[in-house]
């Protein structure tokens, strides 16, 4: 199929058109907007389900409900919606029945602004609403990758009947990229067996998070955790770029990681030995393969549009093997390649390194800055 | 003369509110006193004659635990 | 006493088919039971078991998932008008009801109800009102009557602080998108009666496609209300009826035609 122009927001939401979603409930909130304006037309357009709902507490209990009516559904925010819809999350995992959530991310805490930020990392990979239980979490970087990604995604949580997260920034939200569309799936005629759809006596099916019980509550912990370790086994996705021979690994996710491949491929042109590995998803998190890496490397590099969120994640599997420093942007700004190669040139000229935290060395570079 | 009626009540799920008590027209229904069901009611009965089967304390049980049994017409 | 023997007698009144014979949580004389088995006989009558799908709430009733023979979910506290219309629109073919009390849906669940009817959406809400928060022991709610002492308001609801109570029939009335708005009460056996006839009505409106419908209950709570259940039946008499009139606040033309 040829490229076309699309913005981020619209691609992900014919994406998920492609892939059969059969409802979307939102509700408009900057910079994912266009995702529910586009679906508002779309939808109808093809017979499908659509409603704005009352907010973001509504949206996420329509997407529930829809969920356990074994329907494709999906709903976008951004970082505050999605900070509401936790509650709703907590509950659909609970019940375990799938659903996709696409996060836009923008600044926080609180109001902020409407800039791009990576700072729903810890609510979404680590938090998620209470309760023992992980989202699956992917972060793109480019709007293909965000079409592919979420027209995969929706196999992947029915198979696992898990949340999928497609988190993103509101910079992929709003810019344009060529993007080839994958074709369209025919909409499923057929209702999972679990699913509520009227049923009496023996065929009733009753769907809920309650297990009144602690014993039995514990059961379907247990059975969420070892469904868990499946998908640590199968989910992890990542890339790495210019690894071979590389003694700096510059370590970044969604744009983040994006800009720092411009930073690692100026650097190489200057014949530094630099490389990036950039995870996809970031729950399940790739280890192993941040480790593999820290065994190769003198020095990691995290570079995060937030105050070091994932820099703990590597630093669980790196600490200790390697050197691990810290660069991040905070508050809606965007990091330009050229700050990135700086922090590169200057951790490879250093001959000693700190034994501070990455998290407090960054905090002093930065105080001439900010 | 009004039809003969008559009840059961599911003692596994009467829960002694006396709601039939207060609302039997015939006032015929009582708990049973020197009964107590497996979760410690005295569950409710008919204590009297005179039931006709008029439903009202079926109407006013939440737990649903009354059957109402009626004469049928003659003719 | 004459023994009668059943066998020459019909049955007037049985277990209604849609209402599991289960015992039930619910405190001895506590409405709930009576409204359960009203849903489930105009279930029955209607012959919409296998079409229906229930949504439970939070509160005494979160566990109704138990005592009803049809498909059912549970929703987050006040989120049971959201989680409704998520079900009714993916599958507007079925009969779709959820079942909430005064602070589910009064106090966290004001946004949900209202955007719900304001859209006019195609569910039925049963509403149960008993003035207070009986799961949790007896908080003040928002329809907790002025001057009544709850756990909250130990000294009794003093309005001046806590404001005035909610009055939902009148609230969602109001709007275009609410096709059968009624309060009845379930103090007695001709109330119960009327009760009943008004949630029939309700899954008509739905059946008909004709929008938003609600049946509020005024609703005895003895334990909470410190009362025994023929008492706390008095109370609500004389207390609740002045505060909640009963009355059909909202008729949709073509079910004030229907007769059941």
């Amino acid at each position: 199929m040829a490229k076309e122009l699309w913005e981020g927001n619209q691609a992900f939401a014919e994406a998920a058109v492609r892939a059969g979603l059969k409802a979307f409930f939102g509700y408009p909130i900057t910079p994912q907007t266009e995702a529910l304006e586009y679906l508002s037309s779309r939808m109808p357009e093809l017979g499908r389900t659509f409603l704005q709902a009352e907010s973001e507490l509504g949206a996420i209990n329509m997407v529930y409900g829809a969920a356990c009516a074994g329907v494709r559904v999906m709903t976008s925010t951004s970082s505050p919606g999605t900070s509401l819809m936790m509650e709703g999350l907590s509950y659909i995992a609970g019940t375990e029945v799938p659903v996709v959530l696409v996060d836009v991310m923008r600044a926080g805490p609180g109001l902020a602004n409407i800039a791009p930020s990576q700072g729903d990392y810890n609510q979404v990979v680590h938090g998620g609403g209470h309760g023992d239980y992980h989202s699956i979490v992917m972060a793109p970087a480019s709007i293909q990758e965000t079409v592919d990604t979420v027209y995969g995604i929706f196999d992947t949580v029915e198979k696992y009947n898990a949340i999928g997260v497609v988190l993103i920034d509101g910079s992929i939200g709003q810019m344009m990229e060529a993007v080839e569309m994958p074709p369209m799936l025919e909409l499923r005629k057929d209702y999972p067996d679990w699913a509520v759809r009227g049923g009496f006596g023996k065929d009733k099916r009753v769907l809920h998070s309650i297990h009144f019980e602690p014993l039995d509550k514990e059961k379907a912990n247990f059975r969420l955790m070892r469904r868990w370790q499946e998908i640590e086994k199968n989910e992890v996705r990542f890339k790495e770029y210019l690894m071979d021979g590389a003694k700096l690994a510059v370590m970044g996710f969604g744009s983040a990681g994006r800009i720092a491949l411009s930073a690692v491929r100026a650097a190489r042109a200057e014949g530094l030995p630099v490389g990036l590995l950039r995870p996809i998803s970031l729950s399940p998190f790739p280890h192993q393969a941040i480790r593999q890496v820290a065994e190769q490397v003198d020095n990691i590099l995290v570079v995060e549009m937030n105050s070091g969120m994932m820099l703990e994640d590597v630093l669980k599997e790196a600490k200790g093997r390697t050197n691990v420093e810290f660069y991040g942007r905070m508050g809606g700004v965007i990091p330009f390649p050229d700050e990135i190669l700086s922090e590169i040139k200057r951790i490879l000229a250093e001959k000693t390194h700190s034994d501070m935290n990455p998290r407090d060395q960054w905090l002093k570079r930065m105080e001439g800055i900010a | 003369m009004p039809l003969k009626g008559t009840i059961s009540v599911d003692e596994n799920l009467c829960k002694a509110c006396e709601l039939c008590v207060e609302a039997c027209p015939q006032h015929v229904i009582a708990l049973e006193n020197e009964k107590i069901t497996s979760r410690g009611f005295h569950p409710a009965h008919l204590a009297q004659d005179g039931c006709t089967g008029c439903g009202i304390c079926a109407l006013v049980c939440p737990e649903a635990a009354i059957t109402i049994y009626r004469e049928k017409r003659a003719g | 006493m004459a023994v009668l023997d059943i066998r020459d007698m019909e049955i007037v009144y049985g277990h209604p088919k849609s209402l599991i014979d289960l015992n039930t949580h619910y405190c001895p004389g506590c409405s709930h039971g009576v409204a359960h088995r009203l849903i489930a006989e105009v279930i029955d009558e209607m012959e919409l078991g296998d079409t229906t799908i229930g949504v439970a709430s939070v509160g005494c009733s979160a566990f109704s998932y138990s005592y009803f023979n049809f498909d059912f979910v549970q929703a987050p506290h006040g989120r049971a008008p959201a989680m409704a219309t998520g079900i009714k629109r993916v599958r507007p073919d079925r009969i779709v009801f959820t079942y909430q009390g005064d602070g589910d849906m009064l106090a966290i669940g004001t946004g949900e109800i209202v955007a719900a009817a304001g859209r006019g959406e195609n569910i039925t809400v049963i509403f149960i009102n008993n003035a207070n928060f009986g799961m949790t022991g007896g908080q003040m709610a928002p329809t907790t009557l002025p001057g009544m002492k709850t756990t909250s308001s130990q000294n009794g609801r003093d309005v001046e602080m806590m404001g005035y109570p909610l009055r939902a029939c009148e609230l969602l009335a109001s709007q275009d998108g609410a096709s059968y708005i009624a309060r009845r009460s379930l103090h007695d056996p001709k109330n119960i009666r009327m009760a009943k006839k008004a949630i029939r009505l309700a899954f008509e409106t739905q059946k008909r496609g004709l929008g938003f419908s609600m049946v509020e209950l005024l609703s005895t709570c003895p334990t909470n209300w410190h009362l025994t259940p023929i008492n706390a039946t008095k109370w609500l008499e004389e207390k609740m009826l002045p505060y909640y009139p009963l009355g059909d606040m909202k008729v949709h033309p073509l079910i004030s035609e229907l007769k059941v």
